[in-house]
């Protein structure tokens, strides 16, 4: 289960996804994530999944791997779907039974809804596998840079977070070696109601957080050694620079909004 | 001529504290190391658990400052934080787990991450990247993610990474301590090669006894303090010293030792197995 979470995972492809510029990949991925509440209607699903499928066949990224991301956000999902289809009041009543009422607005509203988190989850999750971490953060740390002025740490808050991503994966497998250990000593993680199971986590999380702290500890001394001392003075081996490919990007991007927004207008199904 | 190192009666105290912070006690992990390193050596520190050898290499590093006593490396006083960034420099570290050292999750911006920290020039990090790539063997790798790489090749990764910060000298903390005998015969073959032709001094600290035979002089450290100093050879012929210091020796040296104690004449201090085999044939060969 542990193994399945792809989100801040990068994987590895020649691809002119790959290549463009992180800066690209960010602001693509906020507007593709903010069209997808624009629209509420099927027409606009279809076109923001052809444009999905499209990015990911230029990716070379397996599909497979795409939509493992989703696997482990399926409770939630089936949770937001089953609050969705109930919830919602509307005229054509399809089933009732005792304080049960879904209605065919439920419905729609439950497919949408967990279509709307599918794509959100998958959009930014290929975002991740095409971006290294640290591209990643040379794009956060250089979009928000104006923020500075503010007196936000910006590059202090992007190192963070390209740290945290590099560890996740290191983490996950120690959670899996961990949870194994515990198990060969006879845990029980299976049993038991909700309270019971949360309860059983303990000795996992306990371990699990002492070696984070201690493999925190680690790095900073590594970081330390090899003369870190914040964004002041600090080049980059790869600075961020537009090409060709990204201005056409941005240009894509415009398209798929204005598609949706036409579609949206002229197509109301 | 100024040694690259110089530590004179070097002294480093923890205070033990209870759980209200009160200071219990102290601990004296240094207790008075006098250590002359030239440039271009290869030293080696042994020592076992507890022995204060990696206290040792922090203070190399400038992560601890000494609390009595005097340490310069490359002419510059550690305890001064202004020299930090500079004696960092100069004296690059690696650490013993492979993956608390690695930043990036691409083998190349990892040994970037060092060079961009220092200011120099976006055409020089990739001209020092791809060089101390291609000294430890590792330019194949330059595009993978750390994480698909053996313990070995990771710490070769991290030795790169120093390296791209042009040390003169690298000190290696327990570098092969997590590793499987290939992956450390691999760093130790590595660290050998930069001395050899790059010229860089090595301080390797260690408990395997395997390892120091490649090093020009060894020091054994135990309770904070220097016991003994010489060369390989020199200190395993000391065996019965160094299993008091809780240090074992190479297995040869030991099969060589229990020969002489049969009778067998051979000399005391052997490091290699060639070496052994060769002495035994010839006086095969004189009977």
């Amino acid at each position: 289960m542990l193994r399945d979470i792809t989100i801040g995972q990068y994987y590895q492809a020649e691809s002119v996804i790959h290549r463009l510029d992180p800066r690209v990949k960010v602001i693509a991925t906020f507007i593709y994530i903010i069209s997808l509440f624009c629209f509420n209607q099927l027409s606009g699903y279809i076109i923001a999944a052809f444009f999905f499928y499209c990015i990911v066949k230029l990716s070379k990224v397996p599909f497979k791997f795409i939509t493992r991301g989703i696997k482990p956000i399926i409770f939630m999902l089936i949770f937001t779907a089953a609050l969705n289809l109930l919830w919602t009041s509307g005229e054509h009543v399809l089933i009732q039974y005792g304080f049960i009422t879904i209605t065919s607005e439920g419905v729609k509203k439950m497919v949408f809804m967990a279509l709307r988190l599918i794509f959100l989850i998958i959009g930014s999750s290929l975002m991740t596998l095409t971006t290294t971490p640290n591209q990643l953060t040379d794009a956060i740390e250089n979009l928000f840079k104006p923020l500075n002025k503010l007196k936000v740490p910006v590059h202090e808050l992007a190192m963070m977070m390209s740290i945290a991503l590099r560890f996740i994966p290191i983490l996950v497998e120690e959670t899996d070696k961990i949870m194994k250990a515990q198990l060969a000593r006879g845990a029980d993680f299976e049993s038991g109601n909700i309270i019971q199971r949360v309860k059983n986590m303990i000795p996992i999380f306990i371990p699990l957080f002492v070696s984070a702290a201690r493999r925190a500890s680690d790095l900073a001394l590594a970081m330390d050694a090899r003369c870190y001392h914040g964004g002041e003075g600090r080049t980059k081996m790869k600075p961020l620079k537009y090409k060709r490919q990204d201005i056409l990007a941005y240009f894509v991007m415009f398209c798929y909004i204005c598609v949706i927004v036409v579609t949206g207008k002229i197509l109301p199904v | 001529m100024i040694p690259f190192i110089k530590a004179e009666s070097l002294v480093h105290e923890y205070s033990r504290r209870d759980e209200e912070g009160n200071i219990t006690g102290i601990n004296r992990a240094l207790d008075g190391i006098d250590i002359e390193v030239k440039a271009g050596d290869f030293i080696a520190v042994l020592g076992a658990n507890g022995s204060g050898k990696s206290t040792f290499a922090k203070h190399l590093n400038a992560l601890l400052v000494p609390t009595e006593g005097t340490l310069y490396v490359d002419g510059k006083d550690t305890s001064d934080h202004i020299n930090d960034l500079a004696v960092r420099q100069s004296a690059g570290m690696v650490f013993q787990n492979p993956d608390n050292q690695i930043i990036a999750n691409i083998v190349e911006e990892d040994v970037g991450f060092g060079p961009e920290n220092m200011g120099v020039p976006t055409e020089e990090i990739w001209k020092r990247v791809e060089e101390s790539l291609k000294n430890v063997g590792m330019y194949e790798y330059r595009k993978e993610s750390p994480n698909h790489l053996s313990g070995g090749q990771k710490q070769r990764v991290a030795i790169a990474g120093i390296m791209a910060m042009k040390p003169k000298c690298i000190i290696l903390d327990e570098p092969t301590a997590m590793l499987d005998p290939k992956g450390r015969e691999s760093v130790i073959k590595t660290v050998k090669e930069l001395n050899i032709h790059e010229n860089i001094t090595i301080i390797l600290i260690t408990h395997y006894m395997e390892e120091v035979t490649a090093a020009d002089y060894v020091y054994v450290m135990a309770d904070g303090q220097i016991k003994m100093q010489g060369t390989p050879r020199q200190v395993f012929a000391r065996s019965e010293e160094l299993i008091k210091y809780k240090l074992t020796i190479p297995e040869v040296t030991k099969i060589a030792l229990a020969l002489i104690k049969k009778g067998v004449k051979i000399p005391k201090d052997i490091l290699y197995v060639e070496e052994l085999t060769d002495i035994l044939l010839k006086l095969k060969a004189r009977q």
